[in-house]
């Protein structure tokens, strides 16, 4: 199936801004579902608020745009109510950080089969340029007009450390292998987390005088690295891309059909 | 399934009447006094093959259940104060989206952590518009085990109905009260099953266009058909839509499926009113107090009746009016600073006939507290 198979284009042209980076992931994102060879019948995608969220209108999936920060708790009732659904769940750093922190490290640690993906474009775009718990210290922001004295999270940390049992890093600028590890991610039975890190060249962008679009996707490609690399011995604050954790551990739905064969067997 | 009687608490009277009704998925968070119904479904669940999930709070659970209901499900949450409070943002979605689902709220005494072990009926205004924005929803109560069981099943049969949420408000003193509960026969009391589309695969299904009778067929996640939903207004796709005529039209259609069947969707309970003078109007646990004095005081000849309230929204003014127009008083008794007296008083010829008679202690409103105020309206002091 062509990717243009997995869009409605009914519900074109898309919301985004020029230069947003959100269009890049929906299009790894269909490239790395076209490459899987999945029916589109079974792939439900559930997502929250904001500009990121709306990704769930665009394809032809079954689609929830839930409320903000709860993605990740509708879709553990979808994924427990029919496990034999691929569920994808995409969503801003602050849908799935912020308001929803604690459902995702509640999701992570359930390990419960679902594929998150946080577009961490480091701010609100949405609500027009608010600081996020991604946004850093230091960051300018339309509420952080002195500089923000907010420490962010590290995505990738707080994931090992909820016990998800797959964890990835990529950029917009890698397009290859975000499609590539979304790929890996979705196939993985249990907890996945994709961090991608996107632009909002509207608010970051602009309030961060971090140029255009391809400024900040620039900025990406310079500030990362591939895990493990030489580069990353000599200059330490370059952050690592790609997978850092694949393990197999108990996954939920699978461990319930247990919990009904016990209880099954306690009745009888 | 034969009948089966069975001696047990209105919270497992609850689980009995769910379970009846198909109930195959539940998601909860614990809290006092409305715990027992999660524990039991934890355990009776995946003996039929159903599940149970402890999520890590009420918004939660509220969300799961919505998810579920979405893959075909029949579901439920249960709760009480603090917890319901909670769960109104993804109630409002259930509303928007138009999401089959049961939630249980067992009250307990509020605001905020409130009275937890003690009885009240606080929230029936919260039930009614605990959510941002216009709209309606459908919310029913009971006052014994039977009763607890029959509105359970009831609610489900609502909420497949009308493609609605329905809010069961129960109360600390119904949720734990022990007493005698038959289980009807498999099939005695009839189930609504969810009405799915009939549409094949490749003919453009639309879940959010009514059809000529109001219902709108559903079709699973995971079936042929692929559409959105949103809590955003939305077109007969499910797709978001500010269009001003899609706006009205579909905030229309969600107050006017409610309201408009709020005949239908009446239910109560009417004791001695034929020829009754003054009329005790109440619900739940208060009912039962209503109840004993109402038998208590017939036989003394005074034209006391009562009327019991099983649905409460959308409110049955047509019937509170009927019922009430010939009485010389009408006293709502509540737990509460008067919340079902101020809709009594709309619904009534002469609104200053309405007393109220309640308890806002945490205690039971008891027979002598009605009594009291019977006395002191006929000017007999107490
Ligand atoms: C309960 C609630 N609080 C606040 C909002 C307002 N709101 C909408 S989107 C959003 C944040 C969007 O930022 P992010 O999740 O990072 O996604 P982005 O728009 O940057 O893609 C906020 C605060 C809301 N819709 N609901
Ligand atoms: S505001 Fe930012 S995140 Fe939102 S669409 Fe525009 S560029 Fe993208």
């Amino acid at each position: 199936m062509a990717v243009k198979d997995y869009i409605r284009e009914r519900f074109f042209p898309h919301m985004w801004c020029p230069g947003c980076g959100h269009g890049i992931v929906l299009n790894s994102l269909l490239r790395a579902v076209e490459r899987l060879g999945m029916s589109k019948n079974e792939i439900v995608m559930v997502s929250g608020i904001g500009c990121s969220s709306r990704i769930s209108g665009y394809v032809d999936f079954h689609t929830l745009h839930t409320i903000h920060g709860r993605a990740l708790a509708f879709a553990t009732g979808v994924k427990l109510g029919q496990p034999e659904l691929n569920i994808i769940v995409p969503m801003g750093d602050g849908d799935a950080l912020s308001i929803g922190g604690n459902h995702f490290i509640h999701a992570a640690r359930r390990n419960i089969d679902l594929t998150a993906i946080v577009m961490n474009n480091r701010i609100y775009g949405m609500t027009g340029g608010q600081y996020s718990p991604l946004s850093g210290y230091g960051t300018m922001a339309t509420t952080a007009p002195y500089s923000n004295i907010d420490q962010d999270f590290d995505v990738v940390d707080l994931s090992i450390a909820a016990g998800a049992a797959f964890v990835a890093r990529t950029t917009v600028y890698h397009a290859k292998q975000m499609a590539d590890i979304l790929m890996k991610a979705i196939i993985h039975e249990g907890f996945s987390v994709v961090e991608v890190m996107t632009q909002c060249p509207t608010y970051f962008g602009r309030k961060n005088r971090a140029g255009d679009a391809v400024d900040m996707m620039e900025h990406m490609k310079e500030i990362t690295t591939p895990i493990g690399s030489k580069a990353k011995e000599k200059n330490p604050d370059l952050l690592e891309r790609g997978i850092f954790v694949q393990k197999e551990i108990p996954e939920y739905c699978q461990e319930y059909e247990r919990i009904i064969e016990r209880a099954q067997a306690d009745v009888s | 399934m034969e009948q089966r009687i069975k001696f047990l608490q209105g919270n497992e009277a609850c689980v009995e009447g769910a379970l009846y009704a198909g109930l195959n998925f539940f998601a909860g968070y614990p809290i006092t006094p409305s715990t027992e119904i999660a524990e039991n479904l934890s355990a009776r669940l995946p003996q039929q093959g159903g599940k149970f999930i402890q999520m890590e709070d009420e918004i939660a659970s509220m969300c799961a259940i919505i998810g579920a209901s979405l893959t075909g499900n029949k579901v439920m949450t249960a709760t009480s104060g603090p917890g319901f409070s909670l769960k109104q943002e993804a109630l409002g979605y259930a509303v928007m989206a138009e999401i089959p689902c049961v939630v249980v709220n067992v009250q307990r005494g509020g605001p905020s952590t409130g009275n937890p072990t003690h009885v009240s009926q606080g929230d029936v205004m919260q039930a009614r518009w605990g959510r941002h924005g216009d709209q309606a929803i459908v919310v029913l109560t009971a006052s014994n085990n039977q009763d607890v069981f029959g509105m359970t099943v009831e609610a489900f049969n609502i909420a497949e109905t009308y493609r609605t949420p329905v809010v069961l408000l129960l109360d600390e003193a119904v949720g734990h009260m022990r007493e005698k509960l038959v289980i009807p026969a498999a099939g005695d009391i009839p189930l609504v099953e969810r009405l799915k589309t009939a549409l094949k695969e490749g003919i453009d299904y639309h879940p959010y266009l009514p059809r000529e009778d109001g219902r709108l067929p559903m079709s699973d996640f995971g079936g042929v058909h692929r559409y959105n939903v949103t809590g955003l207004f939305h077109d007969m796709w499910g797709f978001p839509s500010n269009n001003p005529g899609v706006v009205h039209g579909l905030l229309r259609h969600l107050v006017d499926k409610i309201n408009n069947n709020a005949n239908q969707m009446a239910r109560y309970k009417e004791y001695y009113l034929d020829d009754a003078d003054r009329i005790l109007i109440s619900y739940g646990s208060s009912a039962r107090s209503a109840l004993h004095v109402v038998e208590n005081r017939r036989p003394r000849g005074e034209r006391l009746g009562l009327l019991e309230l099983q649905t409460i929204w959308p409110f049955p003014d047509h019937i509170v009016r009927d019922k009430c127009k010939d009485a010389d008083s009408v006293i709502v008794v509540e737990m509460n600073m008067g919340q079902v007296m101020q809709m009594v008083k709309n619904a009534v010829d002469n609104p200053k006939k309405v007393f109220l008679a309640n308890r806002i202690d945490g205690q039971l409103v008891t027979p002598t507290d009605i009594r009291n105020i019977l006395r002191l309206i006929q000017g007999q002091g107490v």
